[in-house]
Formats: C-alpha cells, structure tokens, sequence
C-alpha cells in the first residue's frame, strides 16, 4: 500500500537524521541533521491529514528554532570538534539505558488496546478550517493566554541576553 | 464516517508508536551521552517533537481535535522555551567560554 510506504520511507530518514544528530561531530551538522529530522516529522502530519500542524511545525521548528540554533552556533563560534567526552563506561550505560526505555515502553503499549474510530486518511479534523473554529471557539482563553507567555519570554530572553546584568 | 471497507486499510497506530518511541529514546540517549550542552538542548527537542506527533497520531485516528490543539501549544511553549534557553546558553558561554555541562557543576549537588 503507497501510504505505508510513505511511512516507512519518511521513518527510516526521520530516525537516521536523528541518530546522525547524536553521530556527527560538529555541532552544525547537528543542527543540519535535526532540521531533516524535522522535515520529516512535518512529512507525517502530512501523513495523518493534519495540515494545519505540518505547515506550522515547518514554520516554527525548521524556521524559526533551526534558525536560532544557527545563529547561536555560528555567532559564538561554537562549531568546533569539542574533544569533551564522556567516558565509554558512561556512554555504554547510556544506550542500554536507552534501549531499555525503548523496549519497555513498546512491550507496554503492544498490551494496551487502542480504539481506533477513524481512517487517519479520511479525517477531517486537521483542516485548517476544523482546527481554526475548536481553536478559537473551545480554547479561546489559552489561546489569548499563550501571548501572555510570549511576552514573557520575549522580556525574558533580552533580560538575559543583556550584557552588564553580572 | 467512512464506511468498513475503506477502514480496513491504513496504517496501524502500533506503527506510530514505535516509531515515536524510538525518537524519544535517542533524545534520552543523546541527553545521556552528550557533554555539549547545545546537543543536549537539540536532543530534548527531539523528545518534545516525537511526543507531538504521537499526540497528533492518537487525535487523528480517534477524531478528536483536542489532540492538535495540545500540539500546537505544544509548539507554542517549545518556542518560547527555546527563546530563553538559548540565550541562557550564550549568558553562559560568556561568562566561562566553554558550553560543557561538566564545567557547570556547582549546583550538582
């Protein structure tokens, strides 16, 4: 069947680009990588019908957060192979650790019995129509409170960015 | 309502899990074995991304925007979020030049 594919296809690039994050030795390939990554995170919303998620993820991660991160790696001149490393025994511990995570969580949620009402491919929810009317019809208020929280952050950043606060 | 027939063919939701399961895990692992604090901070937006989209898999396949509305001020946060941390980061790279975690210990233990 096409779609999965599809899915198979964008899975293996979204996983390979983010273990390539973890892989690569300069951070800017990292920052790279992670934007493909989030490509093809933008490639499944497509997938799922849910279109007004996948254009603002592709706005807010690979334009605006991607672009932090350049800017921050490239102004501070951080792209350097940093020799500092963790030692084997921790990194080792580290992926098992991980890969047990991983594990568990799959052999807990293979018993869970998920009740699925809809085709994924025919769902209407994700139109930027349907989501516009829930968005600002049941969740008006967090809606105008996220603003609030920018503003917050916005002060936020330039407090701390400014230079003569130490 | 789309009728039986065409409900039997689609992906099934197991596969999204184990997909996004496993995204989250290499963010866990890339926060446990890195030392630069920006691949650290990389490796948790991995994390963040891979609950995303789980969150929207389960709203899509149950018909349910509330889902994609938690995503979206999901992404909301994630932003801001960013905003402060990287200008933290560089607040710390201009008072020690360096962005190793292990050179920020002082409030370890």
């Amino acid at each position: 069947m096409f779609s999965e594919y599809l899915f198979f296809i964008i899975s293996i690039a979204a996983i390979y680009s983010a273990l390539m994050v973890l892989i690569s030795k300069k951070p800017i390939h990292s920052v790279l990588y992670l934007t493909l990554c989030f490509f093809a995170i933008a490639g499944h919303y497509i997938l799922l019908n849910a279109q007004f998620l996948a254009v603002v993820h592709i706005i807010v991660y690979a334009g605006a957060i991607m672009v932090l991160f350049l800017f921050t790696v490239m102004l501070l001149n951080l792209n350097i192979e940093n020799d500092f490393k963790k030692p084997r025994l921790i990194k080792f511990a580290a992926v098992i650790s991980g890969s047990i995570f991983f594990l568990l969580m799959i052999a807990v949620l293979k018993s869970y019995d998920i009740a699925i009402v809809q085709n994924p491919a025919l769902t209407q929810i994700g139109l930027v129509k349907n989501l516009g009317n829930v968005l600002f019809k049941d969740y008006l208020l967090p809606f105008e409170i996220t603003s609030i929280l920018f503003l917050a952050a916005m002060v936020g950043a330039v407090m701390i960015g400014k230079k003569d606060i130490y | 309502m789309p009728d039986i027939t065409n409900n039997m063919q689609f992906i099934p939701l197991s596969y999204y899990i184990a997909f996004c399961t496993a995204l989250f895990a290499i963010g866990v692992i890339g926060v446990l074995v890195k030392r630069n604090a920006l691949i650290i901070f990389m490796s948790v937006e991995l994390m963040l991304n891979s609950a995303n989209l789980l969150l929207a898999a389960f709203s899509a396949y149950r018909n349910d925007p509330a889902g994609q509305i938690f995503v979206f001020f999901i992404m909301v946060v994630a932003a801001a979020e960013v905003a402060i941390g990287l200008a933290l980061l560089v607040m710390i790279y201009r008072s020690t030049h360096t962005i190793d975690i292990n050179v920020l210990n002082k409030l370890k233990w």
